[in-house]
């Protein structure tokens, strides 16, 4: 099947060129990185993980909503989501395959990664996230191929595909959960000591993965001859609709708690992200951006019609990634370390070369997307002819 | 001669289970017994659990800033303040704040112990510069999270670092309380003054601490600070009844470093 991608459109390769372009300059920059070290990021001792961590963090949820478009198809037999399962699926594997890179760019000795499995260590959480991780991945690589392969001969898929099946749905909502025990059972840092943190991760992350779904289920009827359908995509639109519903409100139910409580080691992380410390205030914009942007698209995404338009559905699910991402992409992260646990401040802001090591990465994530969206669509238009 | 056909097999299953389970299949058959070949070698201080009381009623600013001077130069601990050796190098003030590395430093009462200071304390504890480093808790943090215990426990209560392990994940950075962990964010030899041959120093990419001094234990001296601290610090076996410490502890009112995180920190403080 993999002979499906080296043949396509114009567009097609002008994306691929673009994609890898970006990976280019990301890689030399990485190049730079690995000779230097992470100095050439913003981080600091005070603030040790960034920008690479929080987009790990981020698409490990769009990798987990893949779940969002299995689980209805084979726990409930809802048909309709048999066309778009494979979309799901290609998204979750290009999602890890991005959260693997970003931790890899993360670490200071990656010669040594493997030092992980030589020496595994149960009771880090970081050992428990390889395993989910790299678990996932191949579920969702098994799974996807094994079944498009069958559509491909119209065939049914052979039965011993249906527990690994099974099984990659609750594994979807565990690599999302042990992603949130990373930063949930650390003592010193008050923003991230929650235990409604892994739940505000999995609604956010159903939320923001289906979100983007949809939008490229449009582009993919766009540009191709396959669409992924009217129905499928307004059933995901209700299942966004009420993610977010689920996230505004796990976020007051943590507003409520730490500012009722009033204790310092909480609260200051949200004085700190929503109105800034004296002359501190970088992410403050960021931060009202996602929560007013996040309500908004809620309000919008709760009235049929809104959804029942693609082109204002469209803008409401651009809307639910971006404020997301800003949540858990940009706050999250920084706002745990910042002030530090003996209120002091350093702040932080990625770099030119982090940034464009992060735009790399990305890129290395939708070129593996574009590549498998094509094998994909191409199988289903091969079938439809 | 050789061997009979059950020594046979009892040998192959011993080696089969050293392959498949290394060391911890090991500890299950013969328990304690690949422990038992670390020993200390004569001469070296020992203890069942160290501990540190720092008395700030003898502390003064000149005498920690000597024992910051003690420790930072025996290990090798750059000095990201200060020029760089090499001219070549070349740093600005965000990256000097940024990249510091320390093992051994001051910070005041509100800093040192957030949470219970108040607007009306007494005045002598405005001006205190508490001598911060490692906690080497009973219960650490940093161990729980690292992914390839790389920094662990010894029996006597010392955290090790091994630097040759760390991948540079910082996991433990962000897991530790006491913000006692430093990262060489770049190659730290261009801001070391003065290189201590005798100890190492470190690459760019991992993480290194405090470690109570343990080369220093191992060759029967006491740690550099507490060496350079004129009495200002008491190192010694907390399960000792009749060690320093234990007097200390025993005399005096002592407090620690966020005790109610269930860390138990094993650096003790007379106000």
């Amino acid at each position: 099947m993999l002979e499906k991608a080296l043949v396509g459109s114009k567009r097609y390769f002008q994306l691929l060129g673009f994609l890898a372009a970006l990976m280019i300059i990301g890689g030399s920059m990485y190049l730079w990185q690995l000779t230097f070290g992470l100095g050439i990021t913003g981080m600091s001792r005070d603030v040790s993980w960034g920008f690479y961590v929080a987009q790990f963090t981020y698409l490990v949820g769009v990798a987990a909503s893949a779940v969002m478009v299995v689980l209805p198809y084979y726990l409930h037999n809802y048909k309709a989501f048999g066309r778009i399962a494979i979309l799901g699926e290609f998204l979750a594997v290009a999602a890890v395959t991005m959260c693997i890179l970003f931790i890899v760019v993360d670490l200071g000795r990656p010669d040594r990664i493997l030092n992980v499995l030589k020496y595994p260590t149960p009771n880090s959480v970081l050992f428990w996230d390889m395993v989910v991780l790299n678990g996932y991945l191949f579920l969702n690589l098994l799974c996807g191929w094994v079944v498009m392969e069958a559509e491909r001969n119209q065939v049914a898929p052979p039965k011993w595909i249906k527990p690994f099946i099974y099984l990659a749905i609750p594994w979807a909502p565990s690599i999302h959960t042990v992603t949130a025990f990373l930063y949930a059972g650390l003592p010193g840092r008050g923003y991230w000591l929650t235990a409604i943190m892994a739940p505000r991760f999995l609604s956010s992350a159903f939320a923001s993965g289906p979100a983007l779904l949809i939008l490229l289920c449009l582009l993919v009827r766009r540009y191709t001859n396959f669409d992924p359908g009217k129905e499928q995509i307004q059933t995901l639109a209700k299942i966004v609709a009420y993610a977010i519903i689920i996230n505004v409100f796990f976020f007051f139910c943590e507003v409520f708690t730490v500012f009722y409580s009033q204790i310092p080691e909480h609260t200051q992380h949200f004085y700190y992200l929503f109105k800034g410390i004296g002359p501190y205030a970088k992410l403050v914009p960021f931060m009202w951006v996602s929560i007013i942007g996040m309500i908004a698209a809620t309000l919008a995404l709760v009235f049929p019609q809104v959804r029942q338009n693609e082109k204002t559905l469209a803008l409401a699910c651009g809307l639910v990634v971006l404020t997301t991402w800003i949540d858990k992409g940009l706050g999250l992260i920084t706002g745990g370390f910042v002030p530090n646990p003996f209120d002091r401040i350093t702040e932080y802001w990625p770099t030119g070369p982090e940034a464009l090591i992060t735009l790399g990465v990305w890129a290395t994530g939708f070129f593996i997307l574009t590549i498998l969206y094509k094998i994909a669509v191409s199988i289903k238009e091969e079938i439809r002819a | 001669m050789g061997i009979n056909r059950r020594e046979f097999l009892r040998i192959a299953g011993l080696s089969t289970l050293m392959g498949l389970g290394g060391k911890a299949a090991w500890e299950l058959v013969f328990p304690g017994q690949a422990l038992a070949q670390y020993t200390s070698k004569p001469g070296a201080l020992v203890a069942k659990r160290w501990a540190m009381v720092v008395d700030m009623r003898k502390m003064t600013e000149s005498l920690a800033a000597k024992c910051i001077e003690a420790c930072h130069s025996a290990h090798n601990v750059p000095n990201m303040a200060a020029p760089p050796v090499d001219p070549q190098v070349t740093i600005s003030d965000n990256q000097k704040n940024r990249w510091q590395m320390k093992w051994l430093w001051t910070d005041s009462f509100e800093h040192a112990f957030p949470g219970q200071e108040q607007e009306h304390m007494q005045e002598r504890l405005h001006k205190m510069q508490f001598l911060l480093l490692c906690n080497h808790c009973e219960n650490p943090p940093c161990v729980r999270v690292c992914p390839t215990k790389a920094t662990f426990r010894r029996p006597d209560g010392i955290v090790m670092m091994d630097m040759h392990r760390c991948i540079g994940c910082r996991y433990c950075m962000a897991g530790c309380p006491y913000g006692a962990r430093s990262f060489n964010w770049r190659d730290p030899r261009p801001f070391i003054a003065k290189l201590n041959e005798t100890y190492p120093t470190r690459e760019k990419g991992v993480v290194e601490k405090c470690l109570f001094c343990e080369e220093r234990l191992a060759k029967g001296q006491m740690p550099a600070c507490v060496e350079a601290s004129q009495g200002a610090i008491v190192f010694g076996d907390l399960t000792d009844p009749k060690s320093k410490v234990r007097e200390l502890l025993r005399t005096q009112y002592t407090i620690r470093r966020k005790p109610q995180l269930g860390t138990n920190p094993h650096v003790f403080y007379i106000i």
